[in-house]
């Protein structure tokens, strides 16, 4: 027979999910909470979503096309990570400091370590390190925004939110901080050696609405932890990520806020957590491989996370638990490795083989 | 099984198309007898056979082609009647040449005098019954082809208390067990007893894949519940590797090196278990065997009954050829078949199925830079709890003392890994090679150490 045949090793098929799938259904996972974003901060959203895409993108083409490697674009993985960086922005921040944090990420995190699957880091983290180091001032203060009015103006998405009592003691300590996020106005409430001053009666579960579905108060991405949420099921139930580490994560912050004396319900909904742990925390390049590893990484990000906010002034403590913890992956790959089967634990094989 | 048993088990393995759909409902047919057969003399694991036929000798059905003295092999048969043409090498389904024996088919499908069934085996002991199994040149027909005497004969310090029968065909595309079962159930039983009284097992554990109801209904029809039981399995791919199933059905590991019997089992393929009772009825030796041929490229898929020796080619022909220019053609399924590169290939004991695929199923395309993601889905997949891209990453580089770290050893082979990986990496290949190039470093450094030695004795003279 004079067909020409191909001859290779089995397995003769493969699955028909690739990198690119996954990272679009990341990014799909993420279409909602971006949306809404720009429905409720308007076109500076938009901007800070447009440059920090092109900055990541750019960065990506720039290395490989100097480096002479084929360009991989096409994988969709720096436009996640793009987004994913403008989701931790806030929308007032000029768009050149976006763009900047974008070419940061995939150059420095990213390329710099051998191109994807090489990176010890979460690119779009530290992208976001870099500008929050370099323009402290844009992540800080500027959250001045009224919530009935909205940004520049226009009114944000009506969820029945304004003039209840709540919203109301919410308005005035926004204004009363010159803007705070949720984070900073609570840590104010529990910790009255604070400097600045915030409404009588003010307390966690007022924010409990404007957390899950409209917070104008923080980064792009913090908007509606509802969303977010939504966002991670899907990823979840489409087994693109494992549940350990976001589940554990938030679960070991909850608890040992209860534990604390605070309220758990307000710090898992509040800050980057949320976003952190479904999304920048599964990130597969930077979190460990196996799901005793995955389950580990949950426990120490809640427990980076929860020291941080509680002793520290810095109020960036998912991003840098997230770090810390990615230097980790390494180590905890080492040692959480599955039990084979027909061995024990340690290593041993089960009873005598012949 | 408990609920919670459910879930604390690992979920571990792939979810691969079917594909069994082409040819499920094809009932078995035999093939027309081909003008020429070419039969290898060895179609199992162990000793090679030397040939008993001269050229010119006149043979018929079951007529005794090559045996052994020893005792890990298993004699080969005439699958026609007719004369020895040949005895040459010719290329075999494993890509190597290999000594044959052509035979010319007179059409007669005359069967050998001498050729009567052994017995009763209610009224036989095991010892007779695992030689009439050896004479019947039966091997696991799975695809492995052991010696099926061999498996018989545990030693005897480990009893054995459980046969399973292996009807898990987790292979994509393959049907030749599921026709078995549906068409042949009581022979397929009968073999399972047969089994049973050799190794003293006083539990038969019927096994199949909950995508077969037909199976599971006609086997379960004629299982008293008792001796015999039947167990539905979750169809995943590889439920059907010999230590997977037995975790599945009985909750139990293999230590790691060990074999089923070490855990009190043996486990036996349909279609073994099936030639084995076909023995004991007729005396015609394994001559034939169920081979699904199939594949999108392949015009009418079947399963067909094919005597031994007769060609890929001809069996694809059988089938109506190709309507569309195939781009793989396998040996077994896609998952861990062998590709061949000429049809002339002969069928053989471990033909389970003739697989085609188009050349764009085939996706032969592999990255040239290997990237991992390191999304974990192999590691989540592994039926054998490995780390598969470590495993391929150190092996890529040449890392033998960390292969050994982490168990390469105990790697099947079943290719979910590399299956699943997102970015195409050639996981299970990688593996393959690390364990070739580990145990050449052995057998190097045990060379070395004797070459050593023999130099310092060649000094001191």
């Amino acid at each position: 027979m004079e067909h020409k045949l191909i001859v290779s090793t089995s397995p003769h098929i493969r699955s028909a999910e690739d990198t690119r799938s996954i990272m679009c259904k990341v990014i799909a996972a993420l279409i909602p909470v971006t949306a809404y974003a720009v429905a409720v901060f308007g076109l500076s959203a938009v901007w800070v979503l447009a440059a920090s895409i092109a900055g990541a993108m750019l960065g990506e083409l720039a290395v490989q096309k100097g480096r002479g490697l084929p360009v991989s674009l096409r994988d969709c993985s720096a436009l996640l990570t793009g987004l994913l960086l403008a989701l931790t922005l806030p929308a007032h921040l000029p768009w050149w400091i976006a763009l900047v944090g974008g070419l940061t990420a995939t150059v420095l995190a990213k390329q710099l370590f051998g191109g994807l699957g090489h990176n010890i880091f979460n690119p779009a983290l530290v992208g976001r390190a870099v500008i929050v180091v370099s323009w402290a001032s844009y992540f800080t203060a500027g959250y001045a925004v009224n919530l009935s009015a909205g940004v520049s103006g226009r009114p944000v998405v009506d969820l029945g939110l304004a003039n209840t009592a709540a919203h109301n003691l919410v308005q005035r300590a926004v204004d009363a901080v010159n803007g705070a996020t949720p984070l900073a106005a609570m840590k104010v409430v529990y910790d009255p050696a604070g400097a600045l001053a915030v409404p009588q009666g003010l307390k966690a579960s007022d924010y409990y609405r404007p957390l899950l579905f409209a917070n104008p108060w923080g980064c792009m991405g913090e908007v509606s932890a509802l969303l977010l949420i939504l966002g991670g099921v899907y990823l979840i139930a489409s087994r693109v990520i494992d549940w350990r580490t976001p589940v554990i994560y938030v679960g070991t912050v909850a608890a040992l806020t209860a534990a604390a004396g605070r309220d758990p319900l307000f710090y898992a909904l509040a800050g980057g957590l949320l976003l952190g742990a479904f999304f920048m925390a599964t990130d597969y390049v930077t979190s460990p491989l196996t799901r005793r590893g995955k389950a580990v990484f949950g426990v120490g990000l809640g427990l980076t996370t929860f020291l941080l906010r509680f002793w520290s002034n810095n109020p960036e403590s998912v991003m840098f638990s997230i770090l810390f913890m990615n230097a980790l992956v390494p180590l905890i790959d080492r040692y959480m490795v599955p039990r084979p089967y027909g061995r024990e634990r340690k290593g041993k094989a089960e009873g005598a083989a012949g | 099984m408990g609920l919670m048993a459910d879930i604390r088990r690992r979920r571990a393995g792939v979810h691969p198309p079917s594909r069994k759909e082409l040819a499920a409902e094809k009932p078995l047919r035999p093939m027309s007898p081909p003008e020429r057969v070419v039969i290898p003399l060895q179609q199992h694991i162990g000793a090679p056979n030397r040939p008993v036929v001269k050229v010119g000798q006149e043979v018929f059905v079951g007529t005794l082609l090559g045996e052994s003295d020893s005792f890990v092999s298993a004699p080969v048969h005439s699958s026609v009647s007719g004369k020895v043409a040949r005895i040459d090498v010719h290329l075999t389904p494993q890509g190597t040449d290999a000594l044959c024996v052509f035979l010319d088919n007179d059409g007669r499908s005359e069967k050998d005098p001498s050729a009567a069934p052994p017995g009763d085996w209610r009224e036989m002991g095991a010892d007779e019954i695992r030689e009439a199994v050896r004479r019947s040149g039966t091997v696991g027909l799975g695809g492995a082809a052991f010696p099926t005497h061999v498996k018989l004969s545990p030693p005897s310090g480990y009893p054995i208390d459980t046969v399973i029968l292996n009807g898990a065909e987790c292979e994509p595309f393959l049907n030749s067990d599921y026709r078995l079962m549906v068409e042949e159930p009581r022979a397929v039983l009968e073999g399972l007893r047969i089994i049973m009284k050799a190794v003293g097992a006083s539990r038969g554990v019927v096994a199949v894949e909950d995508n077969k109801p037909l199976a599971l209904e006609a086997l379960g029809g004629l299982i008293d519940g008792e001796e015999l039981k039947l167990r539905k399995l979750p169809t995943r791919y590889p439920q059907g590797a010999e230590k997977v199933l037995i975790k599945t059905v009985l909750g139990k590991e293999v230590p790691s090196g060990g074999l089923p019997m070490h855990v009190g089992v043996v486990v036996s393929n349909v279609g073994t278990a099936h030639a084995v009772s076909r023995y004991f009825e007729t005396g015609v030796p394994l001559v034939e065997r169920v081979v699904t041929v199939t594949g999108t490229p392949v015009r009418e898929p079947a399963n067909l009954l094919v005597p031994l020796g007769a060609s890929f080619a001809a069996a694809i022909e059988e089938c109506g050829g190709f309507a569309a220019p195939p781009g793989k053609v396998l040996m077994g399924g896609p998952m861990m078949g062998l590709a061949q590169y000429d049809l002339e290939v002969p069928v053989v004991k471990a033909t389970s199925g003739i697989v085609a695929l188009t050349p764009e199923e085939a996706d032969y395309e592999i990255p040239s830079e290997p990237v991992c993601i390191r999304c974990g889905r192999c590691v989540d997949s592994c039926p054998m709890g490995l780390v598969p891209t470590s495993l391929a990453s150190f092996s890529h580089f040449g890392r033998l003392a960390e292969l050994e770290r982490l168990y390469i050893d105990d790697c099947i082979e079943c290719g979910c890994c590399a299956y699943i990986c997102p970015t195409r990496n050639p996981l299970v290949q990688l593996i393959k090679l690390g364990k070739r190039e580990r145990a050449a470093a052995k057998r190097r450094e045990k060379a070395a150490r004797r070459s050593t030695t023999g130099e310092e004795g060649g000094g001191g003279a």
